[in-house]
């Protein structure tokens, strides 16, 4: 990993030259962190070396470590919201294509079984094919009901359905899978608003979380960005980073939109889902991989 | 975003407006931008560095050109250089001699391979073909269903011997059927009905995934492939080229796919991948409905990368 050797290299040389620099630059911008905030972050380390006059390596990278880290805000508040008042507490999980919304469904309901909690499944994914099925089979594996439509019905009124028997069946959690949309599509993204709405009649929409594939660049903040106008997002929960990509574009999304990493996924299996941690983050960043 | 790309270049390139010839000076400040360009684009950084060089050579090399001013000299340098890598080999499907023509898909998790599947479906029937679809991903929750119904929408047939992850198993955490076999069944199966084409749709997986790196291997060497083709989306960052090379040494792959275009992502891992594999892009998968596909067309991608909707444009503008 680039990183973590122009890390290295960094704390290495006696002198902290331009050259040096830049392979710091190019080693952020590996991973996913974007131009804009790598310039930043190097000129942010440019002053401060200057002004206090970093000589030794250690608070070099003491210094770096604590501006990623400063980056990611680690006194924000992840837990997710999902406790019953007089309704079920609801969670939306929305996304672009294959994220693993449907996925991270499947593991969120396995930790809050694991919790105790009476929980239930909406499969407001009336579109792709197989959705609703995908969705059951993950109810099954955690032991959980799953309340589905007619392929090609109203999502809406599915997410409707799903909640009214969530709060017919006093439920603690109605977690609502929605399909994956592309943020530039508005007549999909309108569907969207409306499935929130149509829910909110009923119970209040706590929590929407969403859904960025680590492997995801630049694109994830105008998808943040878009989504959050639209449905009002909570919380992200950044995917797929059992794989080489380090998801660095969630510092961005993070820092703009001010909508905090709550969860991330690290796998296919049941147990695989994580509560986002900045530190293991930002070390996973400063790693070699 | 978009439109400040575009006025950032439009402004470097006004600037050597008029100039009789470029300087070394123009030269880098015009690469800066492209640069930048370039990495808000996604384009993996070491592909940035390259590309960027070549772009600086043939610019200080051009010969001043009567036509075009000096910069209209560096828009069309870097358009060509992008077509050039993007468009390297353009080809199309190759048919085995003897059918069945076999076509395996591989890639990360959710990248659009079983909607790519039915898409090549459609097409292949278009042109009077007769393919089969095969669920060789046994994964993925309910990834038959989805071949099934994907199948059933193109009105083609699926071989789909065995239930995969669903839940009809017994046993949840353990999915049923052997992939290998599936794969390898199929040809025997297509021999037998007469089909010419058979697509072979695989679960989705990891470049650092040694054990299911092994599997694709072991279903490609079963069904013995006349194309691998990598599907990848669009969004993809810094990570396609990793990713990539992982792929082309597990499997091998002959051709690429670029899903999810039919979003705002630049696309950047189209100029990566092809850089970096020099496998070309044959198709480019733009939308969730069946007929969303069309081959690749590496000069629209070259001004999209570039976040400039028409490169012929912005000369005029020089
Ligand atoms: N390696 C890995 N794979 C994951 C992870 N989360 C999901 N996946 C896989 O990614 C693929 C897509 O996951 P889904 O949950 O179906 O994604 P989705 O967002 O619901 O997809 P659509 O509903 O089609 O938009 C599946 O193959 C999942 O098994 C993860 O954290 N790590
Ligand atoms: N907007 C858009 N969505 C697409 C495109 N191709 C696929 N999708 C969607 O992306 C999601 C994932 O597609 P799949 O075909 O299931 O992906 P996959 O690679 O088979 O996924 P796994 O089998 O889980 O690895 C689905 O929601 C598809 O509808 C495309 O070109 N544009
Ligand atoms: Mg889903
Ligand atoms: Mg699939």
């Amino acid at each position: 990993n680039a990183l973590g050797r122009g890390l290295l290299l960094l704390l290495s040389r006696d002198q902290i030259d331009e050259q040096t620099w830049e392979d710091f630059e190019d080693t952020l911008i590996t991973a996913d962190l974007g131009v804009g905030p790598t310039t930043e972050l190097v000129d942010t380390l440019r002053t401060r070396f200057r002004v206090e006059g970093v000589a030794d390596a250690g608070r070099a990278r003491e210094i770096l470590r604590s501006e990623l880290l400063a980056l990611l805000d680690p006194s924000m508040d992840r837990t997710i919201r999902a406790d019953r008042t007089d309704t079920p507490a609801v969670i939306m999980v929305v996304g672009v294509n294959g994220t693993g919304k449907t996925t991270t469904v499947g593991k969120l309901a396995r930790v809050l079984v694991a919790e105790d909690k009476d929980v239930l499944l909406g499969a407001a994914d009336t579109f792709r094919a197989a959705a609703a099925e995908q969705l059951q089979t993950w109810g099954d594996r955690v032991g959980v009901p799953t309340v589905r439509g007619a392929e090609g019905s109203d999502p809406a009124s599915v997410a409707f359905e799903a909640v009214k028997a969530g709060i017919e069946g006093e439920v603690d959690v109605v977690l609502i899978d929605t399909a994956g949309r592309l943020h530039t599509k508005t007549g999909l993204m309108d569907e969207l608003g409306k499935v929130k709405r149509v829910i909110e009649r009923q119970a209040p929409v706590g929590e929407v979380l969403l859904v960025l594939d680590a492997t995801t660049g630049q694109n994830g903040l105008t998808q943040a960005r878009i989504f959050r106008e639209v449905v009002d997002v909570t919380g992200i929960v950044l995917t797929k980073l059992d794989g080489s990509a380090k998801g660095g574009i969630v510092v961005q999304v993070q820092r703009e939109l001010g909508v905090p990493v709550k969860l991330v996924g690290l796998g296919e299996g049941v147990d695989d889902l994580a509560p986002f941690d900045a530190t293991v983050f930002v070390d996973a960043l400063l790693e070699t991989a | 975003m978009f439109d400040t790309l575009q006025d950032r270049l439009a402004a470097t390139f006004k600037s050597l407006r008029g100039k009789g010839r470029i300087t070394e000076a123009d030269i880098d400040e015009t690469a800066r931008e492209i640069r930048r360009a370039l990495l808000e684009a996604d384009v993996n950084l070491a592909v940035v560095k390259d590309f960027v060089a070549a772009v600086k050579e043939r610019a200080r090399g051009a010969e001043l050109h009567g036509a075009l001013n000096p910069a209209q000299q560096i828009v069309k340098i870097v358009n060509d250089e992008l077509v050039t890598i993007l468009g390297g080999e353009t080809r199309t499907i190759r048919y085995a001699k003897r059918p069945p023509t076999v076509i395996m898909l591989a890639g990360l998790q959710g990248a659009g391979k079983t909607t790519l599947a039915g898409k090549l479906a459609v097409w292949f029937k278009g042109q009077g073909h007769s393919p089969l679809l095969v669920a060789a991903d046994l994964q993925r929750p309910n990834a038959v269903n989805q071949l099934q119904v994907v199948g059933q929408r193109a009105g083609v047939h699926v071989f789909a011997p065995e239930p995969g992850n669903a839940s009809s198993n017994d046993d949840l955490d353990r999915p049923r059927g052997n992939p290998v076999e599936v794969a390898k069944n199929s040809i025997t199966e297509a021999e037998r009905r007469l089909y010419d084409v058979v697509i072979v749709d695989t679960a989705g997986r990891l470049g650092i995934d040694a054990e299911l790196m092994q599997q694709a291997a072991d279903i490609r060497d079963a069904v013995r492939p006349d194309e691998v083709l990598f599907v990848v989306d669009a969004m993809i960052g810094q990570d396609a080229v990793n990713t990539a090379n992982a792929f082309a040494e597990g499997v091998g792959f002959d051709g690429v796919v670029l899903t999810k275009l039919d979003g705002d992502a630049r696309g950047g891992a189209a100029l990566s991948i092809a850089r970096v594999t020099g496998k070309p892009i044959m198709f480019a998968s733009n939308g969730e409905g069946q007929r969303d596909f069309d081959v690749f067309h590496p000069d629209r991608m070259a001004s999209r990368i570039l976040g400039m909707g028409d490169m012929l444009t912005l000369i005029e503008q020089a």
